[in-house]
This record gives C-alpha cells, structure tokens and sequence, in this order.
C-alpha cells in the first residue's frame, strides 16, 4: 500500500508542475484538476473519507469548472 | 545587491525558524489529548457512531455555523460581481451544442447524482460524508446539467428561499437549546435514540439535512451567475 502512495505523490508533485508549465491553458486547468483528483486518493488512503469526499466534488469539478469559464473569457493560451 | 541580501537573510530565518519549530515534534506523534477525548467519549455523549460527524457538529458546531456564513458571504459576493458586469455585457457568443452523448448522458445520470448527494447528507452521522460533501455533489450534478443544455436557469427565488430557510433551521436549533434549562446554544435536545439507526444522534441529523440544503442551493447558485455571465450574454436585462 505504502508503493502505491508514493506512485501518486510522485505522480501529483509532477501534474502540478505541469499545470504551472503548460502554455496551453485549458490543459493547465485539467492538469489541475488531475491534481486535485490525486490528492482525494491520497486524503482516501490515509483514511480520511470525509476530506476525500469534499476534494472530489469541489476541488476536480467546480474549481476546475470556474477555472474554465474564467480562462473562455480571457486568453486561452500563455503568451 | 542589498535587497538580494536582505532577501537571503529573510529567507533564511524562516527556514531555521521552520527547522526549530519542526525539530521540537517528533513526527506522527500524538501531542494533543483532545482527540482522545472525543474518541472515548464521542460515542456516548452523542450518539452519532461517525465520530467526525459529532466534532463537526456536535462539539464544534457553533464553528460550523460560521464556516457556512463565509460561505453564504463568498456566494453573495460573486451574485453581486456578477450582477455589477451584467450592466455592460457584450454580444452573446455563439455557443457550440453539446454532443449527443453529453445530452443523453446527462439526463440520465442527473438524477442518480441528486440520490448520491441526498443519501450523503441524510446518513451524516452514520458514514462518513455530510452536508458540505452532499451539498457539493448535488451542486456538480446541477452543473453537468448546465454543461449539456445550455440556456438552462435554475430559478433564483426558489434557490434563496431554500438556502433560507435551511439556514434559518440551524439558527432557530440552536436558539432553542439556548431556552432550555441546560442552556447551551446548540444543545442536543432529541433523545439519542439506538446507536447505528437513521434516527439517532438527537439533532444532528436535522442540522446535517439543513447544512446541506444551504450548501447545494448556495453552489448552484454561484454555478448559475458563472455559466450564466457565458451563457445569456445579451439576453436579459
């Protein structure tokens, strides 16, 4: 089990450096939102379902929904 | 050159600041007695076999009270932005139609979310989730809504009248246990009833089935001035 934790943090430090690399900022927001869906597994295996919960529903789809309709009204790409 | 230095020497107070502070708890240990005490004792005083249920509500609920008035506040907040911007929209953007999928999908799957989130707050004190996490689930089963079916409005007076008045239930709970002989504000006046039942843990269900009723109606409402700022540009006025 303690593998598996560790496969997902390696994997969310790097979508986080993705999100914050990407030009493309749509792809920066569902690298976002990706993150946000790692940390609930996390708050899940460390036994936290009730923080799981809250992450998956409000950290992965209304952020990153917010995040959209915000970057739809701007810019869509980083100069 | 010397504000790099005096950036160094900020820097490096923090970080042996930090390593101090870090150095004198030993890591995963446990330094309260706090926890401990709701551990043993939650079960009996409250009778709400989720143990995180009963700190939440329970023990912490006047904090509770707070957390859902930032959250009433913070949607306010975006209803009025929204509503300043309104004066001077734009031309309304063409809208692409959503895919038959999304269509067919949507409508079928919208109210098997509204049973998950339901069933999420009205177990609160039984498993874990509550009223934030059902509140929130029910708001993103709106949103696939106004995802797939664009134009789509949920109507405003009917979202403040239950924000309302589900707020209005868990003030006048816990002015009621105010009035009591035990005088406590949010005091658990109902009896406890069988550990593990539905109706159990006195009040806490009832705040649970309140918090989120608020929560849903508070999100979809700020769902409804985001999508609707893309949306009905143009439209009403």
């Amino acid at each position: 089990m303690i593998y598996i934790s560790w496969i997902l943090i390696i994997l969310m430090l790097i979508l986080a450096v993705v999100s914050i690399q990407l030009k493309n900022l749509i792809a920066a927001v569902v690298a976002m939102g990706a993150t946000s869906l790692i940390i609930s597994l996390l708050f899940l295996l460390l036994q936290a379902p009730d923080v799981a919960m809250a992450e998956a529903s409000i950290g992965a789809a209304l952020t990153m929904i917010i995040y959209i309709i915000g970057v739809r009204e701007t810019e869509r790409s980083e100069k | 050159m010397i504000r790099k230095i005096v950036y160094s020497i900020f820097l490096a107070t923090i970080v042996l600041a930090l390593v101090m502070f870090f150095a004198a708890y030993p890591f995963g240990k446990n330094k309260m007695t706090v926890g401990e005490y709701y551990l043993n004792n939650g079960v009996a005083q409250t009778g709400a076999s989720n143990i995180v249920t009963s700190v939440v509500v329970d023990y912490r609920g006047f904090d509770t009270l707070g957390e859902v008035s930032v959250l009433f506040g913070a949607a306010a907040g975006v209803a009025i932005l929204f509503f300043v911007l309104a004066e001077n929209r734009r031309e309304r953007k063409n809208i692409t139609s959503p895919n038959f999928v999304v269509k067919v999908g949507s409508r079928i799957i919208f109210p098997f979310i509204l049973l998950f989130g339901t069933y999420i707050f009205i177990h609160g004190h039984l498993t874990p989730g509550g009223g934030f996490q059902g509140g929130s689930i029910i708001a993103s089963g709106f949103l696939l809504l106004y995802l797939a079916y664009p134009g789509t409005r949920v109507s405003r007076k009917k979202l403040s009248a239950v924000e309302g008045l589900a707020g209005l239930t868990f003030v006048l709970l816990g002015l009621y246990g105010l009035m009591l002989p035990e005088s406590s504000f949010l005091f658990n006046f109902l009896p406890k009833g069988q550990l593990n039942a539905l109706l159990s843990a006195g009040i806490l269900p009832i705040i649970y089935i309140a918090i989120g009723f608020k929560v849903a109606a508070e999100f979809a409402g700020i769902v409804d001035d985001m999508m609707c700022e893309v949306i009905c540009r143009g439209g009403e006025k």
